[in-house]
């Protein structure tokens, strides 16, 4: 078992390589550099320092999104591409999911993962483990942190906020919730990659052809369309 | 006996997701188009962001039934040619991550092609070209004269200065409230009219191969507003035949003048207004007394989108040795020379 982890959803590039019981191969960077320059040469390099081959590879893991558009579009492709032609499984995760399996494992209490998306605006989600299972205890969405601060009051539990866009949001969820916020070391934002493989490991694989990001939003142009169409249609 | 070389293709810069096999540059053993024209006419053109999303969830679909029809495996090819530009960015990323991770995963080498060196190789597909050729390049993104002294060398000797011709016909489709794409609304309408509105023709300075049509856009828009202010109503069909007039009389004058200084062998079109009747039939009358010269015009599936084209240009940059490695990016302003 040989399995092959691609994450470019966000500013963290991040490629894994996991085997049987051990990771053998784990590359990140957090820059604001092109991943499609990127991406394919970090994936031959790992897998050439770790002498294998896309032969033997058994599975590809890809961070699905929420992110930018372009950046987990070029490793949804990639992983596609890589998957359908090695006649191999591919599963796909929630890129804010990554980022609480890495940082929440030991944490008493609820973890919520922020990637910013602008105007006041968060990708986010709120997982537990429980048991040792990563669970999901509200799902994935585009929220403003104010609104997403406010809902979280109503549950009774710690929560760990983490990611690198946290401090664009971190005063507003401070005042909200005060001492229920904990917030993560700089150590446990960037998704990790080998996390991203341990998530997919025992996931069964998806239809490849018909996979797709995970957006959560409508291309602009079509959310207009749908709310001028739907104006006309009310008269 | 020489072994068979096969190419395959990715083109990917607008709104086709397309992957053709090509045998030994000429002839084609694949072409696969899906087209996203339907999810693009609501919107009155092409949306880059979902144009990009389209081609995501075709990609691999479309590549899977190329090989299928050229009864192929991946590890047969000799390489594959991919367009890195010009084009969308975002709906060209995805054929060069594609291609990129073909090429790792089965080792195959990688060849980057310009999207208009491939128009101008559709032609290759009908009739083996012969030097020095001039071609004449119309599209939505590009209007240019291409010189050729050999096989995948390309000297731009005119291109426009403003809009492509592909634009103009776009907005002036939009002027006579046609549907999405216009051009070919125009070119249908212009075989019904006349050209009696006598609008501007472009030639710019004396011994200029270069192309302006936004004069042309604005005398069209002007013409429809003055007219409507006066209570008269233009014929569509008279608009569409004074509009396409203009436009066909400066590309075919300019390809005339030019293959004279060139002395060239070989005149071809290329590009998707190539599919334009109307520009087809000047040209052919242009060309008929001129028995030195070889016109040649692709057929219309060549003339819009296809990878076949890719395929065909990137067999002659294959045997250049042209190669990019994994790091290849697309690049929505490459330059057509930057190979030769
Ligand atoms: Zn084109």
């Amino acid at each position: 078992m040989t399995i092959l982890a691609i994450d470019t959803s966000n500013y963290p590039l991040g490629v894994a390589l996991i085997e049987d019981n051990q990771v053998i191969g784990e590359y990140i960077t957090n820059l604001k550099k092109n991943h499609s320059v990127r991406i394919m040469p970090a994936i031959q390099t790992l897998m050439k320092d770790c002498e294998r081959t896309p032969a033997q590879l058994t599975k590809i893991v890809v961070a699905k999104g929420p992110g930018s558009y372009t950046g987990v579009r070029i490793g949804v492709t990639i992983s596609k591409t890589l998957a359908w032609s090695l006649k191999i499984p591919l599963v796909g995760v929630s890129s804010i999911e990554i980022i609480a399996a890495g940082a929440g494992r030991h944490f008493d209490g609820y973890i919520s993962p922020l990637i910013d998306a602008r105007r006041g605006q968060v990708y986010t989600g709120l997982y537990e483990y429980q048991s040792g299972e990563l669970t999901t205890v509200k799902e994935d969405r585009l929220v403003l942190s104010a609104d997403w601060a406010a809902a979280l009051k109503e549950v009774n539990k710690p929560i760990l906020f983490v990611g690198n866009d946290l401090p664009l949001h971190q005063a507003v969820i401070e005042e909200t919730l005060s001492s229920q916020a904990v917030f993560a070391a700089i150590t446990e934002h960037n998704p990790r990659p080998s996390e991203l493989a341990l998530l997919g490991k025992d996931k069964q694989g998806e239809d490849i052809h018909s996979f797709v990001p995970n957006y959560i939003r409508l291309a602009e142009a079509e959310a207009k369309w749908l709310e001028a169409n739907g104006k006309i249609l009310k008269g | 006996m020489k072994k068979d070389q096969w190419i395959m293709g990715i083109e990917t810069s607008c709104d086709e997701t397309a992957v053709a096999i090509i045998k030994n540059g000429r002839e084609i053993a694949a072409n696969v188009v899906a087209s996203q024209i339907e999810s693009h006419k609501r919107f009155g053109g092409v949306v880059p962001e979902i144009a990009s999303r389209h081609h995501v969830e075709q990609m691999t679909i479309v590549i899977e039934e190329a090989l299928k029809e050229a009864n192929l495996s991946l590890p047969e090819l000799d390489a594959i040619a991919v367009t890195e530009g010009p084009g969308l960015v975002g709906a060209l990323l995805i054929g060069v991550n594609a291609a990129k991770a073909l090429a790792f995963a089965h080792n195959i080498p990688l060849v980057p092609v310009h999207h208009i060196a491939g128009h101008i190789y559709a032609n290759r597909l009908v009739k083996e070209l012969t030097f020095p050729l001039l071609s004449l390049v119309v599209s939505g993104g590009h209007t240019e004269l291409v010189y050729m002294k050999e096989q995948g060398h390309f000297e731009v000797i005119g291109e426009t200065r403003d809009d492509a011709a592909g634009e103009a016909y776009d907005k002036v489709a939009r002027t006579l409230k046609l549907p999405y794409p216009g051009g070919p609304h125009i070119d249908r309408l212009a075989q019904e009219g006349s050209d009696t509105l006598k609008l501007p023709r472009a030639w710019l300075e004396e011994g200029s191969y270069d192309f302006s049509f936004s004069g042309l856009k604005s005398a069209v828009i002007n013409t429809v507003h003055n007219a409507e202010q006066r209570g008269e109503i233009i014929a569509p069909e008279d608009l569409a035949a004074s509009f396409q007039e203009s436009v066909i009389e400066v590309l075919v004058k300019k390809t005339v003048i030019a293959t004279e200084e060139y002395k060239v062998k070989q005149v071809l079109l290329a590009g998707g207004v190539a599919a334009n009747k109307g520009l087809r039939k000047a040209l052919e009358q242009a060309f008929s007394t001129k028995s030195d010269i070889d016109l040649v015009i692709p057929p219309l599936n060549l003339c819009t989108d296809n990878a076949a084209m890719i395929a065909a240009a990137g067999s002659i940059m294959y045997d250049k040795g042209i190669r990019a490695d994994l790091s290849l990016n697309a690049n929505p302003g490459l330059d057509i020379e930057l190979y030769n």
